[in-house]
């Protein structure tokens, strides 16, 4: 029979090697799935995961998806390191955006190269608030912050839906609850021409670095990974527990809004009701894909963004539904999970022994 | 503003009807957490219930049949989050959230070609003489059966948690695992069948809400109903009749938002939408400050892997 058995020391192999065999269970699974559905399992697999490189179109399209869910998750992998769970990154994202795109309609029609870094910094300033909010909760009455997160989904959510259809609203736009279309001033700079890579993935690609150099070169990186191993440790150690989660939060807050920020004023080009689709939830696989680990990260993104864009092009070709990718993306993460226990586990096969 | 076209006795019964899905999903996870488990999937399970209890109902014409099978589909979904946090010992905090985004996932594939259809009508209570009685009858006897149903079960559970010798089990597995593990109980097959039981509450709330409350299906109808649940369980300290004061009080918030709403109030309706959420975080801002009093009522050992070494 089988039996676990406690590692020494993780398994140093395994962390690398079970998120690859968890996309590839995911495939196996995926394709059962599309075969439950009626769709030929190969051709679905082939279009989600192996088409999106072939077209030069779609290999920048990764960039365009990619960035957000890179942005997102390396910010939320601070917090995972350190115990805590911001999972409202979906509503700081929107508040970015709102934060940022409220400012470059304000600067309408102003011209000048000074709007966009602006924009951003409110962007950035407002997913940061919107995650102050869980993180002072927590620090002051001690609210569980996945929850008061959460909530604050909702509620960000709603609030994008009242700003479009109330203030934001664009007067020459027939009452439609959306905003008017930013300005070229406001609009971020395509960096490969003919695509709609912006120069969010350049902002994306410098947080990966940054986040690297943090976790493992500056102290606060080491107190981050300390406070989550060990927290009686790093409070020994004096490391004050609030200000770790304020900066986790914080950090995360901030570059979920700069993301939300960028699809604002990049891909979407204006503000309207539907702009989250659910980067800020997709993030967290991201980053439990990555392995907390900034460049498993971006790899992570890369994988994502794939099924995102892959789903879409499966969805005009095998009229496949929408949903399937969320089942896919699900799943990944179940497969990952499942798998963690070779990290620190060992699997002995027992012999029954005959007496 | 008219406030006079406010019935309060209809007011009282649209509450106990917006309340019973939270009812269900709470008191399933109040057990769930109980037994030590942490399980943040309540959302995944509760809308994987609503589109089980809606399509069997739809393809068999039996809403009763419809609701055992949102119970089997819900502690099956449950099983999977189960299997890896007790079995394969991984983190129940990114297995639940795993669970809510498959569970919202599969619904929504599932459930495809269910939108738009109305489902088969659940009975109500209809006893002679009481149930036609004036503000009595509406107030008391006049709701369909699984409102009789979510009442009974908390007094079950309360019953259960407290008078039984399998209650008592199932609070010394939350509290210490490794002293209930030394007794000679099963820690595991305990936590399974107490994640099992909260799975298939939670399915029961939700096929309450697409079958009973809406009655129809829509993608992501459950719109954070299972977070408001887990909330709920930490404003009740753990205890059965406090979730049913928490489930009934978030009903109130939401009939009354809904009210306001329907009366033309000058506020955008997005505003008084966002009431629900906004109450929960201070409901749980309220509950968690005392932190020795919060740190008294939870099970000690929630969220806590168990693995027997040796």
């Amino acid at each position: 029979m089988l039996r676990l058995e406690p590692r020494r020391r993780p398994s140093k192999l395994m962390l690398g090697l079970t998120p690859v065999l968890a996309v590839i269970a995911t495939m196996i699974a995926g394709g059962i799935l599309f075969a439950i559905l009626g769709k030929n399992p190969v051709e679905a697999i082939r279009i989600i995961f192996i088409d999106p490189f072939l077209d030069p179109f779609s290999r920048t399209e990764l960039l365009v998806k990619g960035a957000p869910l890179v942005l997102i998750a390396i910010g939320l992998s601070l917090g995972f390191r350190a115990n805590i769970w911001n999972i409202g990154a979906e509503g700081q994202f929107v508040i970015g955006a709102l934060a940022g795109g409220a400012t470059g309609l304000a600067f309408y029609p102003m011209e000048g190269i000074w709007i966009l870094p602006v924009m951003a910094i409110a962007g950035a300033a407002g997913g940061f608030a919107w995650a102050m909010i869980p993180a002072f909760l927590k620090i002051r009455f001690n609210a569980n912050e996945i929850l008061v997160s959460l909530m604050l989904v909702y509620v960000a959510i709603l609030l994008l839906s009242a700003l479009v259809s109330g203030p934001l609203r664009d007067p020459d736009g027939f009452n439609f609850p959306e905003s008017r279309l930013f300005h070229d001033s406001a609009t971020l700079p395509i960096i490969i021409s003919g695509s709609r890579a912006h120069a969010g993935v350049l902002v994306a690609l410098a947080s990966v670095v940054i986040a690297y150099v943090l976790l493992n070169r500056h102290v606060l990186g080491y107190q981050i990974k300390l406070t989550g191993q060990a927290p009686k440790a790093a409070a020994f150690a004096g490391v004050n527990a609030n200000r770790i989660i304020a900066i986790c939060l914080g950090t995360s807050g901030a570059l979920a809004g700069l993301a939300g920020m960028f699809e604002a004023a990049g891909p979407v080009g204006q503000l309207v009701p539907a702009l989250p689709v659910g980067y800020g939830f997709t993030a967290i696989i991201v980053a439990f894909l990555g392995r907390l680990n900034p460049i498993g990260i971006l790899l992570a993104g890369g994988v994502m963004a794939l099924t995102y864009i892959g789903g879409e092009t499966a969805q005009l070709t095998l009229s496949l539904p929408a949903a399937a990718i969320s089942v896919f993306q699900g799943m990944l993460l179940f497969f990952l999970l499942a798998m963690d226990i070779l990290i620190t586990y060992r699997v002995r096969i027992r012999r029954t022994e005959v007496a | 503003m008219d406030f006079s076209a406010l019935n309060p006795i209809a007011l009282v019964a649209s509450l106990v009807v917006a309340a019973t899905p939270l009812l269900f999903a709470a008191l399933g996870e109040l057990v769930t957490e109980k037994s030590g488990v942490l399980n943040l999937g309540v959302e995944g399970m509760m809308i994987f219930g609503a589109i089980c209890g809606f399509a069997i109902s739809v393809e068999s014409g039996s809403p009763w049949l419809g609701l055992v099978a949102a119970a089997i589909g819900g502690a099956l979904i449950s099983l999977i989050f189960g299997v890896l946090t007790q079995v394969l010992l991984s983190n129940q905090v990114a297995t639940g959230l795993a669970l809510t985004m498959f569970g919202l996932g599969l619904a929504a594939l599932i459930g495809q070609p269910y939108a738009g259809i109305k489902p088969p009508s659940f009975p109500k209570l209809d006893l002679p003489v009481l149930s036609d009685l004036p503000v009595i009858g509406p107030l008391l006897f006049q709701y369909d059966y699984m409102v009789y149903v979510s009442l009974a079960l908390t007094v079950g559970i309360w019953l259960f948690l407290t008078r039984s010798r399998a209650g008592l089990v199932l609070r010394a597995v939350g509290e210490n695992h490794d002293a209930a593990h030394s007794l000679g109980y099963n820690v595991i097959l305990i936590r399974l069948a107490a994640i099992a039981f909260g799975g298939a509450c939670a399915g029961l709330g939700g096929a309450y809400l697409s079958l009973i409350r809406v009655p129809q299906w829509t993608e992501g109808m459950t719109a954070g109903a299972g977070w408001i649940a887990l909330a709920i369980v930490v404003f009740a300290s753990w205890k059965p009749w406090r979730v049913l004061l928490g489930a009934y009080l978030f009903g109130g918030v939401t009939i009354l938002q809904l009210n306001l709403q329907a009366l033309g109030i000058s506020i955008q309706s997005q505003y008084l939408s966002m009431t629900p959420y906004l109450v929960t975080i201070i409901v749980l801002v309220i509950m968690s400050a005392d932190r020795s009093r919060a740190a008294l009522n939870a099970p000690a050992s929630l969220g806590r892997v168990f693995h027997k070494t040796g």
